[in-house]
């Protein structure tokens, strides 16, 4: 049977399920978004820094903090080694061509499983997450507090980050200095530390991302693997320029496997990710900047 | 008078291309002084040059200390550089540009805004319009807006009439004047419409592939023989 039995509770449940995923896609597909248009280098890091922060998490709740004590110390921790990794590992390679910059992220992400796994060897492991698995009862369809959860912390951030690119001074100058280097310089913008802070702030939503599914994945260095796939996936649906895109390319991909999963019966778990893959080509073929990228033209 | 602005015997060069061969000129306070010359003469280098946005060597001594080669530590010692091409930014709305060329100040962008909305009032209107949308008069009104954001001591000015209509060039020029008596801002600027410039401006440099070869008032220049061939066209 192609299309599975359907009920209107599942569906919403399905849905809820989806946009929990997809909320975790959105927040890594924007840590993307923001080094892509602070430093034109796409980060294939990414996932690994994600959970090389998510361990540090997983080794302070070891010590005995909680997890919303050890939740601010991580970021702290996330956003200095993002700095730290472009000021050392990026800025020298930052002129040079694409692939350069590619290929150190490619390094970047095996020295950094490598180093999760001498440090907090392989394996999965339990991570205690800091929301109970209980469902609740959202207008008779079951919801898990964990999902809610998740959900609340990513949009939480995207909108705390929404506002201080918009409305402080900091937020303006990390925008010019992705727009125009030149012009950003010209006003005093140190772009360098800009490039530095858009790297910490990508950190920052990567260990979000990371703390958010350790408890569903089990902790384990190759974790955010798959998802970065699919974090990539929703930056280039949403366009790779833009922010918005990034979440909303992130929320609608998580709801589209998880239907397509659970409804399009020959999908199933083992093709989501190609199905999602498909999904993307058709939408790139009619809108080849991605749904909110900008097409480059401008006035001279 | 002192100057506000001094290069001594400035060079530049992009890779290996030397683009001036050292530049000797002085900028006093809230005087208006044009740099003339063909084109390649090394005008927008020498803009370049002060503003730290070209490879340079010599002094630059601005406001009584010498400058640093970073376009960033020009912009914080009061300088505004306003380039080819405008420098501004066509993405982000009006406004926002406005808060960025404030940036280099603490004080309340609203209260800069109110100061400079006075001399570019269509820049009011058109607030949360996207620069780049703006047509070429406005965008220049809107770069000049930028810099003078900053109150900067000293204006340096791209070819302001580039891409302009006549009527629109003397008006941002009749701007700058008023600009220039009420705020007390310096202006280093580059020309191609040597009249005009020599009617603005107090003095000139005259540069022909990256030295000067002369210099003096604008009335001096306007007498002189060969600058009023070259470039004054009478």
């Amino acid at each position: 049977m192609l299309i599975a039995a359907f009920t209107w509770t599942e569906f919403a449940q399905q849905l809820a399920a989806g946009i929990r995923q997809g909320a975790v896609f959105a927040g890594l597909a924007l840590a993307l978004v923001i080094i892509y248009r602070s430093t034109r280098a796409i980060n294939f890091a990414q996932g690994e820094m994600a959970t090389f922060t998510t361990f540090v998490c997983w080794s302070l709740m070891n010590h005995g903090l909680s997890f919303w004590a050890a939740f601010p110390i991580v970021l702290v921790i996330a956003f200095a080694g993002g700095v730290a990794v472009e000021r050392t590992i990026i800025r020298p390679v930052e002129n040079g061509p694409v692939i350069t910059i590619v290929i150190v992220t490619l390094g970047l992400a095996l020295l950094l499983n490598g180093l999760m796994s001498v440090i907090w060897g392989g394996g999965n492991r339990p991570f205690d997450g800091p929301f109970s698995t209980r469902t609740i009862d959202v207008g008779g369809v079951p919801i898990s507090l964990q999902d809610v959860g998740i959900v609340v912390v990513s949009f939480v951030l995207v909108a705390l980050l929404a506002v201080f690119f918009r409305f402080t001074k900091l937020g303006l100058a990390l925008r010019a200095a992705a727009l125009n280097r030149d012009s950003s310089e010209l006003v005093g913008v140190r772009v360098g530390w800009m490039r530095a802070f858009g790297w910490g702030l990508a950190a920052v939503l990567g260990a979000v991302a990371g703390m958010m599914v350790a408890p569903i994945l089990f902790l384990d260095p190759n974790m955010m693997q798959t998802i970065l796939i699919y974090a990539f996936a929703a930056a280039v649906l949403g366009g790779l320029d833009s922010p918005v895109g990034a979440v909303v390319g992130g929320l609608l991909l998580g709801v589209a496997i998880t239907l397509l999963g659970r409804y399009v019966g020959f999908v199933g778990e083992e093709l989501k990710l190609p199905a999602a893959l498909l999904l993307i080509l058709l939408v790139l073929v009619v809108k080849p900047n991605g749904l909110f990228g900008r097409v480059a033209v401008r006035r001279v | 008078m002192t100057a506000l602005l001094r290069l001594d015997g400035v060079e530049a060069r992009y890779g290996p291309v030397t683009a001036l061969h050292g530049i000797s000129l002085e900028v006093g306070e809230g005087e208006l002084v044009a740099v003339l010359g063909a084109n390649g003469a090394g005008k927008t280098t020498t803009l370049r040059a002060v503003s730290g946005t070209v490879q340079r060597s010599g002094s630059v001594f601005f406001d009584g200390a010498k400058l640093a080669r970073r376009p960033d530590a020009a912009a914080r010692a009061g300088i505004a550089h306003v380039p080819e091409g405008r420098g501004t930014f066509s993405e982000l709305s009006v406004w926002d540009n406005l808060r960025l060329g404030a940036y280099t100040r603490r004080g309340s962008v609203k209260e800069e805004a109110r100061r400079v909305f006075d001399y570019f009032p269509r820049l009011e209107e058109r607030k949360s319009q996207q620069a780049g949308t703006l047509s070429g008069g406005e965008q220049q009104m809107l770069a000049l807006a930028r810099a003078m954001m900053a109150r900067p001591k000293l204006v340096l000015l791209d070819e302001p009439s580039l891409g302009l209509a006549p009527m629109l060039v003397t008006e941002i020029f009749d701007r700058l004047d008023k600009i220039r008596s009420e705020e007390g801002a310096a202006v280093l600027v580059v020309e191609q419409n040597a009249n005009l410039a020599l009617a603005h401006a107090a003095r000139a440099y005259v540069l022909e592939v990256g030295r000067v070869v002369v210099s003096g008032s604008s009335a001096e220049l306007r007498a002189d023989e060969s600058v009023r061939r070259s470039y004054l066209g009478y």
